[in-house]
């Protein structure tokens, strides 16, 4: 039977497990909205994890770390930025690169802690709120980065669909040139998308390696990046459906873990290869609408602009 | 704006030659600053990490050992890339091709005659295909995209050989180690040198690459494909099937690696383990970009990325240093071959210090 510990140990669980994808793919939503495919998440992801757990270790501060790994992914987004902004290179080929120099440069940055462990004492509370019972535990004693995550993912829905700095984004993603002979600058805004984008994958990063599994193991996000990105498609360029589907692959997760604890019989492998299916199976969904993802679509996605073309 | 980039009437056929090299260089360049700054020699890591590894006939022998995988990867990749296919999971169709590959010979067991290593070679091919077949039914069927399917194929494939190592096809006299038995000898690629390792891989792959360029090089069907990748639309006004192409794209891709997984296989491993690829199939993306999707290309690419994955191993032994920096390395080519085509279409001009020019409307959409 459901109890209320249970419940809320559940809702907690795929909170947690939800917030680094909720991290990177608000990040990648506005990237994206500006134009800009950016498939290098798994690699930005990668090295703020590396970055932020070895400042973490060094430091024994979190903060410090995750500032760090923060300042990782953007670094990494900007030679994105400046290899498909400034030198117009073809964007999903810049991507890859940026992943595979991304997995390569974390496990180098990270090679002297493997299997090195954090001890984060991250007993967060809300003061007072958390104290009530139920929904204190409830609402108020998750990670902080889950409250930045939420925090962010509305900030950036506000951003985009209610605000004319927003609109002026969505422009440049939709009609760069029109954007452009307005007076916008288009160039300057995608970069500012791209590092925003960075910054974000670098705390999720920084999210899996100081808090959610605090030790050091090479490529520990695990393809997230590129669920990430995924689900970026899935919600149809929307923060609410973004957000429902970074919880359901959070769901997804903690149920693979419960099944494997719970000793059921299924092999370790076919339970981790849950995500993965996953999206596949809601990809295949959401794009048979093609219709409905064409509509939605950023009318430049992936197509470089050069103002005096 | 102190340089301006102007849009020349004609690619320049000189840079899309030379921004290989121009990356090579670059790449070489950054590489000396990256050792220093870790605080080594830049000269002696240079030395370990390019010249050492291959200065005598085991370690060249080891280089081709490792372009082979590369090349035949990269092959299959850039008939999909001239599409515009982005099937970026040719390390899944790998480890497909694998354990088909390997999965036969298992079965077979000790009693296998001439005919189980060309049967191996066809299972390979197979099972890369089938994976790939798979994204390209999803994209054609469903619209999915490929780019995604097939990497989260790339993770399935993995788990499930590590399920058949750690499981049914464990060696029963491993001492638990998660690999298959050793594979029998008339599975096993013939030796070609005494003194290196080198095996009949290293001649099937350039003749993939033989096969391929004359089919690029002569067929209609080819010709429909670079068409549609250069010019969708008008691919698709002269009537050439886009599902045909996305189908032909991913499966050349899923052939050869299928066809590179099974020789690593019977090849240098020898049996089923749990990691049979250092990544080869996504290094191979970098390798059919620096040979410009060109089989000739790609033949010299991939002896430059092998020398990228022994200069790691090498660098690690030698300077303690991570072997993982091969990634970056394999990155930063990449990122300097992209910086290098932007000179292929535009040409630079330095402006000075003044503003820059006025736009007339008029030139607007060249």
């Amino acid at each position: 039977m459901l109890t209320l510990e249970l419940f809320t140990a559940i809702f907690i669980a795929v909170m947690g497990a939800g917030t680094p994808l909720v991290l990177a793919a608000t990040g990648e939503l506005v990237s994206e909205r500006a134009g800009v495919l950016n498939l290098g998440v798994e690699g930005m992801m990668l090295v703020g994890a590396a970055v932020a757990f070895a400042v973490t270790a060094e430091t024994g501060s979190a903060v410090a770390g995750v500032a760090a790994g923060m300042g990782a992914g953007m670094a990494l987004s900007l030679i994105f930025g400046f290899l498909t902004l400034t030198c117009l290179a073809n964007q999903v080929a810049t991507g890859l690169a940026l992943t595979i120099f991304g997995v390569g440069a974390s496990a180098s940055i990270g090679a002297s802690y493997t299997g090195a462990a954090l001890v984060v004492t991250s007993a967060f509370k809300i003061p007072y709120l958390g104290d009530v019972p139920v929904f204190g535990e409830l609402l108020f004693s998750l990670e902080p980065l889950t409250y930045l995550s939420l925090l962010m993912a509305v900030a950036v829905w506000y951003f985009l669909m209610r605000s004319r700095p927003g609109l002026v984004l969505r422009a440049v993603g939709d009609a760069p040139e029109s954007a452009h002979a307005t007076g916008f600058p288009v160039i300057a805004i995608r970069y500012l998308a791209v590092l925003f984008g960075g910054a974000m994958a670098g705390i999720a990063g920084a999210y899996l390696s100081v808090f959610y599994t605090p030790v050091w193991v090479e490529n520990m996000t695990a393809g997230r990046g590129w669920i990430a990105v995924a689900l970026v498609v899935f919600a149809t360029w929307q923060v609410p459906r973004m957000l429902a589907g970074a919880y359901l692959f959070g769901g997804v997760t903690i149920v693979q873990f419960h099944i494997q604890s719970a000793n059921l019989g299924i092999t370790t492998q076919f339970l981790s290869m849950l995500p993965y299916a996953a999206t596949i199976i809601v990809l295949v969904i959401i794009s048979s609408n093609a219709m409905k993802v064409r509509l939605h679509t950023p009318a430049a996605l992936a197509k470089p602009f050069h103002a005096d073309d | 704006m102190l340089v301006k980039l102007e849009r020349r009437a004609h690619p320049s056929r000189v840079m899309v030659a030379g921004a290989p090299l121009a990356a090579a260089v670059l790449t070489i360049l950054g590489g000396s600053v990256l050792f220093a700054a870790l605080g080594h020699d830049p000269v002696l890591a240079f030395h370990a990490f390019f010249i050492a590894p291959v200065s005598d006939l085991y370690g060249l022998g080891e280089l081709s050992l490792k372009a082979t995988p590369l090349m035949l990867c990269a092959i299959g990749l850039a008939i999909g890339f001239r599409a515009n296919v982005w099937n970026i999971g040719a390390e899944g169709q790998l480890i497909a091709g694998a354990i088909c590959g390997g999965g036969l010979a298992l079965y077979v067991g000790p009693s296998g005659g001439a005919l189980l290593l060309p049967a191996m070679l066809v299972a390979g091919a197979l099972g890369g295909m089938a994976w790939a077949g798979l994204a390209a039914f999803l994209r054609v069927r469903f619209n999915a995209n490929e780019i995604l399917v097939t990497l989260m194929l790339t993770y399935i494939a993995g788990l499930f050989l590590s399920y058949l190592v750690y499981g049914p096809w464990r060696s029963p006299t491993g001492f638990n180690w998660p690999e298959s038995s050793d594979l029998a000898d008339a599975a096993r690629m013939p030796r070609l040198l005494a003194g290196t390792r080198l095996n009949l891989g290293i001649v099937i792959a350039p003749a993939v690459a033989l096969l391929a360029w004359i089919f690029l090089a002569r067929s209609y069907l080819a010709y429909s494909m670079e068409v549609g990748g250069l010019a969708p639309k008008a691919a698709r006004y002269a009537g050439f099937s886009q599902r045909r192409m996305i189908w032909l794209g991913l499966l050349a891709g899923g052939a050869t690696a299928g066809l590179a997984g099974v020789i690593e296989v019977s090849g240098t491993i020898g049996k089923l383990r749990e990691v049979v690829s250092p990544g080869y199939g996504f290094a191979a993306i970098i390798v059919a970009y620096i040979g410009r999707l060109h089989p000739i290309g790609i033949i010299l690419a991939s002896f430059m990325m092998a020398l990228f994955y022994i200069g790691g191993e090498q660098v690690k032994v030698t300077l303690g240093l991570p072997s993982a920096i091969t990634g970056v390395f394999q990155g930063m080519l990449l990122f300097f071959l992209l910086m290098s085509d932007l000179l292929i279409a535009y040409r630079p001009r330095w402006t000075g210090m003044r503003r820059a020019s006025v736009r007339r409307p008029s030139d607007a959409d060249a």
